[in-house]
């Protein structure tokens, strides 16, 4: 094998990113079982422990509330997500000038950062100055400016208005591409056929769109469940620790606490999670080898 | 905004929508009216954010607020270009990462991506998959035993370190990019260039590299952005004020002096850390959108 490879001249072209991901994927995630086995701290220790942090996480009632929050959060806004960017999607789906101008200003947030969105939508959320809360009031929602971020509840709502604004263009617009193809094939069939427009969307479109939707979905959820700057500068895990996410408690014991051998065993639970979703999302894409 | 269709575009697809809808004037009036308020409602939090940054500091912070300034001011701009260590260091920090993203990334992405599309290489897939892996591990559980390894080998509060971590963030999307530009180059443009009896490295150069210009200008493109913006990483690589990127710059500004946040400060900040996406988005929507599509779902 060795000499075959030699012998490929394509293979020196891969090479380099080969090593690149050997050294700063591969290799690192070596270390983290490694290091998921020991009672390593930022301070020192290195200790082989066996399974003990994986026990520990086990009985550790924080980090389930944090998982099970982050999946709270995933249930509660991947629906959203989905329905909101389908339903832009058949909105936006025709060529028409309105139309192309509505699907690039919903896409516009998708290309700046979940920091910066997140600090836009923290301050139009706040009590004193925020204007989500002034409009939430001139139009009658709300009697008075809600604190937003005192209660577990309404944080997690607050979070996902903000990242809905931030990133429905994503879905959308994986989904116009979706129906415009339908459209272009199938069109002219559904048309002699009659129906009217919510009948081709429901018999035609939403059918064939399925395995994009699926993937969307898919990625969706992926990124959810790693979701971790939205809270961090919303929600701090705040009120009383509600609010971690998966990510932010190991963040929290890994680089708060220190705790680098506990932190590693969490995030080789949440890559065994992850991996689920994620080889179902390379399954199904055409980046699989049999295509 | 109308390059965001023509990624897309099929001109017989709007027709068929149109007319199978059998749209009626009052059903266009509706839709239309749907459409800008979809679009207002979009664009609100950054119209309001930048309305905010452009209000004398006080009137920022100011209960209850108002939706429009009374007078105008550039005194949080200001604000924010003194910031602890100044604004020019933390935007050069954020250029300096994003620019060695880009280099970095197409070092590695366009031979790969001109090795898999263009030689018989022997468990190719095999190697494609691995490649592949940074897709598969969240990089969100690496940053642990990459600090460690950086510690001890310097690139803590380093810019090639964090732009190596962001290069892993990108490198999947980036090779299958650079794979596909490569594979729709016309094969007998390839062979001219072996009668010619150029090296397969000559012919990268010559031929190749200038038909893939829009696919190298995609992964720049989106290697810029996803640098720029990231967020993790920069927090825990980069921990002395004067190696912030911008992202973490604003969360400083937020933490204001004496517990008291500068609203007007912050939304300045906010407005100077989404000009460059927004900018690029704009003038170079053609290839986001095409790398979007190509990238995202293919």
């Amino acid at each position: 094998m060795v000499r075959a490879l030699r012998k490929s001249e394509g293979f020196l072209y891969v090479l380099p990113a080969l090593a690149f991901v050997g050294f700063f994927v591969l290799w690192p995630l070596a270390q983290l079982i490694y290091l998921s086995l020991t009672d390593t701290s930022l301070l020192g220790g290195g200790k082989f422990i066996g399974f003990e942090n994986y026990i520990k996480a086990f009985e550790d009632k924080s980090f389930w509330r944090a998982l099970w929050f982050t999946l709270k959060y995933t249930v509660f806004i991947t629906p959203i997500l989905m329905g909101l960017g389908f339903a832009l999607a058949l909105l936006t789906a025709p060529n028409r000038p309105l139309q192309q101008i509505t699907r690039g200003i919903v896409f516009l947030p998708v290309v700046i950062g979940i920091g910066s969105s997140s600090l836009l939508w923290f301050w139009l959320f706040d009590q004193q100055v925020g204007l989500f809360n002034k409009f939430l009031v001139d139009i009658g929602l709300l009697a008075e400016p809600a604190v937003w971020f005192t209660k577990a509840d309404m944080a997690l709502v607050a979070v996902t208005i903000s990242i809905t604004w931030k990133v429905i263009g994503f879905g959308m617009l994986l989904f116009v591409a979706g129906i415009q193809s339908i459209n272009g094939e199938i069109g002219e069939a559904a048309l002699i056929d009659g129906g009217n427009y919510w009948q081709r969307v429901w018999y035609i479109i939403l059918p064939l769109s399925l395995r994009i939707i699926l993937l969307t979905t898919l990625i969706s959820v992926i990124g959810s469940m790693l979701a971790f700057d939205q809270f961090y500068i919303m929600t701090g895990g705040n009120p009383r620790g509600q609010t971690f996410t998966s990510v932010y408690w190991i963040y929290q014991n890994s680089f708060i606490s220190f705790k680098l051998g506990y932190g590693a065993a969490l995030s080789i639970i949440l890559t065994l999670i992850i991996l689920v979703f994620s080889s179902i999302q390379v399954f199904l894409s055409n980046r699989s080898p049999s295509t | 905004m109308t390059a965001i269709a023509e990624g897309t575009v099929r001109p017989v697809a709007a027709e068929h929508v149109s007319r199978a809808a059998g749209e009626s004037r009052p059903i266009r009036y509706l839709v239309g009216a749907v459409c800008v308020a979809v679009s207002t409602v979009m664009l609100a939090p950054i119209v309001l954010g930048f309305l905010a940054s452009i209000k004398p500091a006080a009137d920022a912070r100011q209960s209850p607020p108002t939706y429009l300034p009374h007078a105008l001011s550039l005194e949080n701009y200001f604000k924010v270009f003194e910031f602890q260590a100044g604004l020019w260091t933390y935007l050069s920090n954020s250029l300096l990462v994003a620019a060695l993203t880009i280099v970095i990334c197409l070092a590695l992405a366009v031979p790969a991506g001109y090795g898999l599309a263009r030689f018989k290489i022997p468990f190719k897939e095999v190697w494609f998959i691995i490649l592949l892996a940074p897709l598969m591990i969240p990089y969100q559980a690496l940053l642990t035993p990459l600090y460690l390894t950086f510690s001890k080998a310097g690139l803590a509060n380093s810019h090639l370190g964090l732009a190596m971590v962001h290069t892993i963030l990108q490198l999947p999307f980036s090779i299958y990019m650079m794979r596909n530009a490569f594979e729709s180059i016309p094969r007998e443009l390839e062979e001219a260039a072996k009668v010619d009896g150029s090296s397969s490295w000559q012919t990268l150069r010559s031929i190749f590299l200038p038909l893939a210009v829009p696919g190298i200008v995609t992964v720049g493109l989106f290697a810029f952005i996803a640098s720029w913006n990231e967020f993790l990483s920069a927090l825990i690589f980069m921990n002395k004020e004067t190696s912030f990127t911008v992202p973490i710059m604003l969360v400083s500004v937020r933490a204001g002096r004496l517990g008291s946040v500068d609203w007007g400060a912050l939304q300045a900040g906010v407005i100077i850390a989404i000009l460059p996406c927004v900018l690029i988005y704009l003038l170079l929507q053609k290839y986001y959108v095409a790398g979007f599509l190509n990238g995202a779902v293919k």
